[in-house]
């Protein structure tokens, strides 16, 4: 018998608290939230950090996330992080938002903070449906896709296209970092981690305006289970949104 | 220091930045822009952040980041600004952040035009946002008030972590008064005891508006039900002239307030004595007082330039059978000494 | 003792100058002032008009009805003002561009070609000077010498190489503002 060694694999980043989030099962804010805290533990900054959680699911985050948090008016997140940002340039602030949340509402905060190259990061949520309020079309839903707001699916002629927010604003000379990533399986998890750990360094280094896009699920707004629901991301959300760095700057791949 | 001659809006904002505003988020607006412009060189010069937002949506969001930071922060608007800004104002009451806000009202509704008015005086003193706060509302006559409150009203912010508008019309604003500035104080590091500065050997903070429960939430207006109770208490303000001999109460705040002590000194000339009570605190009202003179006098005259909004409040304080008349103009009309005089001798003809 | 004093014209032609000027040497004095302007949308070329009020006591209203003295640039304001002066006023006319007669006689008209001594003295753009000089000629609020050094005191700096020509156009019209008076 040889001796028994332990070796701690897994553990609860600092970053996160030991709350039971509220978050339905099979969803996949649960890895996006340990992403980013991962991400604040590993460069040493959840101290220095601070938070604010959009209006949507993910509105509660502030309870989960072991950093000082605010709370946002639905849209205003990255507003209210310049404001703190400006008053504390020292500070690391990043923003959590859904797509209800940044491609509606907030469209016009989120494209100026981006224009202005305002030295925030911003986690993005895109999971094709509006969540809390109870699954109506959000301004990503797709194409035909069945939500109760566009009952026959979405239908261009009435509800228009839906918006590439990645695509969008990495047209802004402001934004220094703008990838989108997807949470449907453990590779492109790998891949969406490494990203949120550039975009804070991006932060860390002053360049300017960084977002990570996450394809994400909604089970129980989709009205699947949660490997039905990571496979119909896969299959229709992937071919829409193409995953991929769709802006870095230079200074970024000098990072 | 000695006296200089200073433009209203750029007295408020040299003010605001003595008083320690370390960042200022705003948009431009007739006819309150050259306080923002003002401060986007001021600003800047000092090392302190000043922001021109994309909209005064995203301007009153910037400040309520700023704030929950604590530190001193404040924006400035005029009428259809200030609309925009209740989502933020009402996000803000409830988190219990300190705020500055001066408002250099002008005509409505809508876009209505940029000349004087004071047409927002429901908005700034009961329908600032959705659901129940008050702010603490200050109201200045002369550049020099104007300069003193707004020095005073981050103090008192911060004292009640509640919002403080200063509120003027665009007399105020754009006229040029002697002011005497106040000192330059210094703005040192420490952050109060509820700011979000990162948590380092401390628990996390949050800085929330949103309560699910209703039990908490109903706590929560509870809480905020008794700071209002203390800012009435603690922080009625009002001035009087000629009120001692009076028989007629000429009640009207900032612009009317110094046009009505012309018109009753012209009235004295003629015979009648009118005094005038002007109430500087807005909200809280000076109910009391006025409730005290009306027993002296023997009419009440409520001058604005708005329908009769303050004479709301009037009413309240002296019952409904006490006679109170009302001159008014609106649409940015700013009636002059011998309009309001004009009402008076008609209210004398009377008695 | 208090006076209220218009100065209205054209925008661009120094009217609310002029009367800042006023305001700064009434104030130097040790009088109290106020000064406000009519404002409007416009950028240039509409109205611009500004009440100056000088006072021993404390200033309640900033706005009058009927001025004490009105110095106007041009036809429009001429009418305005010459409509609502105060009986027993003083009306100071920029007589190059004003050719609305004079039709009240409980008034004291002052004529003075602003723009045509102003620009005789090297700009046409000094004329709110001339019209100054003027009205200090006939409503001697402050002195001369307390205007000039208001131009002097508070002009901003990268304008200080105006106030000699400037003082130099105030003074002129001082002159012709007397001597229209005692004809």
């Amino acid at each position: 018998m040889g001796k028994v060694v332990e070796k701690l694999v897994y553990e609860r980043p600092k970053s996160l608290t030991d709350a039971h989030t509220h978050y339905c099962p099979g969803c996949t804010h649960g890895v996006s939230h340990r992403l980013v805290a991962e991400a604040l533990d590993e460069l040493g900054i959840r101290e220095r950090t601070i938070g604010i959680a959009p209006v949507g699911c993910s509105v509660l985050a502030y309870y989960y996330f072991n950093v000082d948090f605010a709370e946002a008016a639905h849209g205003r997140a990255p507003a209210m992080a310049t404001g703190m940002k400006r008053a504390n340039p020292d500070r690391v602030i990043f923003t959590y938002q859904g797509d209800g949340d940044l491609a509606a509402i907030g469209t016009g905060e989120i494209v100026h903070a981006a224009g202005r190259g305002e030295n925030i990061t911003v986690i993005f949520i895109n999971n094709a449906i509006y969540g809390m309020t109870g699954g109506q079309m959000a301004p990503t839903t797709l194409e035909g896709q069945k939500t109760t707001s566009s009952p026959m699916g979405r239908d261009i002629s009435i509800a228009g296209h839906p918006l590439k927010m990645s695509e969008l604003l990495s047209t802004l000379d402001g934004a220094a970092y703008v990838v989108r990533h997807s949470l449907h399986d453990v590779k492109h998890i790998r891949r969406a981690r490494k990203a949120i750990l550039t975009a804070f360094k991006v932060q860390l280094a002053g360049l300017g305006f960084s977002m990570v896009e996450l394809l994400s699920t909604c089970c129980t707004n989709w009205k699947m289970d949660p490997v039905e629901s990571l496979d119909w991301l896969r299959d229709n959300m992937v071919p829409f949104y193409p995953l991929g760095e769709h802006k870095v700057i230079d200074a970024v791949k000098d990072l | 220091m000695a006296k200089q001659l200073w433009k209203g809006n750029e007295a408020l904002a040299e003010a605001a930045v003595r008083a320690g505003l370390v960042a200022y988020f705003g948009y431009p607006i007739t006819p309150q822009t050259e306080l923002l412009e003002y401060l986007s060189g001021r600003m800047v010069r000092l090392g302190r952040a000043f922001l021109q937002a994309e909209s005064e949506l995203a301007a009153i969001n910037m400040v309520y980041g700023a704030a929950c930071t604590g530190v001193r922060t404040m924006t400035s608007s005029s009428s259809p600004g200030i609309s925009l800004m209740q989502e933020g104002l009402s996000y803000m009451a409830a988190s219990e952040v300190p705020v500055v806000l001066v408002d250099i009202m002008r005509g409505g509704p809508g876009l209505g035009n940029i000349q004087p008015s004071q047409a927002d005086y429901f908005q700034v003193t009961k329908t600032s946002g959705h659901g129940d706060f008050r702010p603490l509302v200050l109201a200045p006559a002369t550049v020099q008030e104007a300069v003193d409150l707004v020095y005073e009203a981050f103090d008192l912010a911060e004292q009640y972590r509640t919002i403080v508008i200063v509120v003027a019309d665009g007399n105020i604003g754009q006229m040029m008064e002697p002011a005497e500035m106040p000192p330059m104080r210094e703005i040192n590091g420490d952050r109060p005891h509820w700011a979000l500065v990162g948590a380092d050997g401390r628990d996390h903070r949050i800085i929330t508006s949103l309560e699910l429960g209703a039990e908490r939430l109903e706590a929560l207006n509870l809480r905020l039900q008794r700071k209002i109770a203390r800012v009435k208490r603690e922080q009625v303000r009002w001035k009087e002239d000629k009120t001692d001999d009076a028989e007629i109460l000429v009640v009207a705040f900032g612009t009317m307030g110094r046009i009505s002590t012309t018109a009753a000194e012209m009235a004295w000339e003629k015979g009648i004595r009118a005094g005038v009570f002007r109430p500087i605190s807005l909200f809280p009202f000076p109910a009391a007082r006025l409730e005290e003179l009306s027993q002296r006098v023997k009419r009440i005259l409520v001058v604005e330039m708005n329908a009769g909004q303050m004479l709301e409040d009037v009413k309240l304080a002296v019952g409904k059978d006490y006679p109170v008349e009302f001159y008014g103009r609106m649409g940015g009309i700013v009636p002059l000494p011998d309009d309001v005089l004009e009402a008076v001798e008609r209210v004398h003809t009377e008695l | 003792m208090q006076r209220s004093v218009v100065f209205s014209g054209f925008g661009g032609q120094g009217a609310l100058f002029a009367g800042q000027v006023l305001t700064y040497a009434a104030m130097d004095a040790g009088h109290h002032v106020t000064w406000i302007p009519s404002y409007g949308p416009e950028m240039r070329g509409g109205v611009a008009r500004c009440t100056v009020i000088v006072s021993d006591d404390e200033i309640g209203s900033p706005v009058v009805r009927h001025p004490d003295v009105a110095v106007v640039f041009n036809n429009p304001s001429m009418e305005k003002f010459q409509r609502e002066l105060r009986s027993g006023g003083k009306l100071i006319v920029n007589s190059s561009m004003v050719n609305v007669p004079v039709e009240r006689d409980d008034i004291t008209a002052i004529l003075v070609p602003g723009n045509q001594v102003a620009a005789e003295m090297g700009d046409v753009r000094m004329t709110n000077m001339v019209l100054l000089g003027a009205m200090l000629a006939a409503e001697p609020l402050v002195e001369l010498e307390a205007a000039e050094q208001a131009l002097r005191d508070h002009l901003p700096e990268r304008k200080q190489h105006l106030v000699e020509p400037n003082i130099v156009v105030l003074r002129r019209g001082f002159r012709n503002g007397t001597q229209e008076q005692n004809r």
